[in-house]
């Protein structure tokens, strides 16, 4: 990458895989299991959280000097809510439905882990560009297993994807419900989501040893 | 040469090799191995994994066999209603087996064909020895599901019960929940209209839903949550002349193999009398309230509150897992005192379940699978108490 230096373009991809903020840090799993049961939902609030951690670190970062450190929680407190408060109203104003569905949890990015622990750990002690790439990976990496887990619980769920219809019907000769095929209603159901998450981090662990815990 | 001598060569000339476990398995699942220790003193027993998995089978074999000639004849019954005139008669006859042979054998197959290839598979990546784990787990599998439950949604259900269920808590005797009530609760949640409804009992009852002549065959439990009344008689019921998962519903067969388990000492005879034990609590307090009011006919759960509390015990999945299920040695509490109260609750809440989850009619399986998860917590506590009071007389000696 021309663009970023070695240690910046590390930033954001460390968080990526092999420092992930779910499946290496286990933070944010909340969510993770309430709102994955369809594609486009993970996706909308990946974005959500990429946004609001973005734009968070760089603006506590901005204010890390005058920050008196003992009230320091409640101001970044008051960040996010802001931030997410204009999130969730994008969406009320765009995208209705969505956030019909998306309901509380949106609301509950406040109280994700992760934008915390990303604002203590990082923003307060770097440059803003710095805190800014550190966020947007991190997010990322959060909304990458969103993703992931999105996916496969809609297409073994529901049978389609981003609401269109992948296995079966639409192709009629490779119908897979005229074979007897039936969506899986457990993928809807959270537990299978907290399966699948494990089901990447045994992935993730196999494929790099380093991973593994004592 | 016979089959012997050549499983002896095979095994060596794969010896160290990735396929070893793989022929090691097939010998020692055929024949005794033949590198046994010769001298110096040892412990010998004669009850190890093999020879348990061995006594549970044979326990279980009469109900695979009752299992197959009551698929065929709940089939027959259903087209024909007359036959239920008289069950002893019409049960065991020619028709009846064929029918559940070629109901009941593909289940057996699938559920040891796929579940051993997965235990194979793992034991080459991981290098260890095939573990005998699965032969009673493929043996349930077939005996705790529908008798039309497609078979690649079995097979399914079997990796995610060896794969989740067992292999990534370390192999057999590490799992903490039983593997073949984790695939029964995987169909069950994955494929709801194939576990539960009036259509699925008896065979082919779903392929004819749509035509005139539709057959059904509801189960007892089924009835009872919609506040009917079942149509079989009490001894129908005992016997096991009803619709039901393949092998569970003669209690007659399963109390026989129950005395079996209890007699070879395989069996815990405490986890199995507590369980009967808190089923007929929870009955006897059920039958209390509907009999003290507070519970009107109008009321959804009449039916099955109002159920004679020890008619609990003979319909429905219970005794098949008071026996087989909650006494699984890897997933049950270990300490006697730990027993008690383990199956006491298993039996409790099964009944609880059973009569509050009308969509779910079955509560056994799920009572068991949540008590496994409880089993080493209950025996942490009781060890603890067991070491304060020792201390406690310990202090007292001493002082």
């Amino acid at each position: 990458m021309g663009l970023l230096s070695k240690k910046d373009s590390k930033l954001i991809l460390d968080p990526l895989a092999d420092n992930n903020p779910i499946t290496i840090q286990v933070l944010g799993i909340c969510s993770a299991l309430a709102i994955t049961a369809q594609l486009k939902a993970s996706i909308v609030m990946a974005v959500s959280v990429i946004v609001v951690l973005g734009v968070g670190n760089v603006v506590i970062s901005l204010m890390r000097n005058i920050i008196p450190s003992k009230i320091r929680i409640i101001v970044q407190l008051v960040i996010v809510a802001a931030l997410v408060i204009m999130v969730d109203q994008v969406l009320k104003a765009f995208a209705y439905e969505l956030s019909k569905q998306l309901s509380v949890f949106i609301g509950l990015i406040i109280t994700n882990c992760i934008i915390m622990g990303r604002f203590e750990a990082f923003a307060l002690g770097n440059n803003p560009w710095r805190s800014f790439l550190d966020g947007i990976g991190n997010a990322a990496g959060y909304g990458l297993i969103l993703v992931i887990v999105g996916f496969f619980r809609e297409l073994l769920g529901s049978g389609t994807l981003l609401g269109f219809k992948v296995l079966g019907d639409p192709i009629e000769q490779t119908g897979l419900y005229s074979i007897g095929y039936e969506n899986n209603g457990f993928m809807l159901l959270s537990p299978m989501a907290l399966i699948v998450i494990g089901l990447i981090i045994w992935v993730q662990r196999a494929r790099n040893k380093d991973l593994i815990e004592e | 040469m016979g089959l012997k001598q050549n499983l002896h060569k095979l095994k060596e000339k794969y010896k160290g090799t990735k396929m070893a476990p793989a022929f090691n398995a097939l010998h020692t699942f055929l024949y005794t191995p033949n590198e046994t220790t010769h001298s110096g003193s040892h412990v010998r027993v004669v009850d190890d994994l093999k020879r348990t998995m061995n006594t549970v089978i044979m326990a279980l074999v009469p109900c695979l066999l009752f299992g197959i000639f009551n698929a065929g004849y709940q089939h027959y019954a259903a087209i024909d209603n007359s036959l239920r005139l008289d069950p002893v008669a019409n049960f065991f006859t020619m028709d009846n087996f064929l029918m559940g042979c070629i109901t009941v054998l593909p289940l057996v197959i699938v559920s040891y064909g796929v579940g051993l290839l997965v235990e194979f598979i793992f034991a080459i990546i991981k290098k260890h020895e095939v573990e005998e784990g699965y032969l009673v787990t493929g043996m349930l599998v077939p005996l705790i599901v529908p008798v039309d439950i497609p078979l690649w949604m079995l097979a399914v259900a079997v990796i995610f019960g060896v794969v989740i269920g067992k292999e990534v808590f370390g192999g057999t005797g590490m799992n903490i929940l039983n593997p073949a009530l984790t695939i029964r609760a995987f169909l069950f949640f994955a494929y709801p209209t194939w576990m539960s409804g009036d259509k699925v009992w008896v065979h082919g009852a779903k392929e004819m839903a749509a035509q005139p002549d539709a057959i059904s065959g509801e189960t007892i439990l089924g009835s009872l949550a919609q506040n009917s009344e079942p149509i079989y008689s009490t001894w129908d019921m005992f016997w096991g002349f009803i619709p039901g998962s393949v092998g569970e519903t003669s209690t007659f067969l399963i109390l026989i193999g129950a005395l079996f388990l209890i007699f070879t000492k395989i069996g815990s005879w405490r986890i199995i009398l507590s369980t009967v034990l808190g089923a007929i609590a929870m009955g006897l307090i059920f039958n209390g309230v509907v009999n003290a009011g507070w519970i009107g006919e109008g009321s959804k759960f009449y039916g099955l509150m109002s159920e004679t509390w020890w008619h609990h015990l003979i319909i429905g999945g219970f005794a098949f897992g008071a026996v087989y299920m909650a006494t699984d040695p890897v997933t049950a509490s270990q300490t006697n005192k730990g027993k008690w109260i383990y199956g006491f609750l298993i039996g409790f809440l099964g009944i609880m379940i059973r009569v509050f989850n009308p969509a779910y009619p079955e509560g056994i399986m799920l009572a068991i699978l949540l008590m496994n998860v409880f089993a080493p917590t209950i025996d942490h506590y009781v060890v603890q108490g067991n070491i304060k009071r020792r201390m406690k007389r310990f202090k007292v000696k001493t002082a």
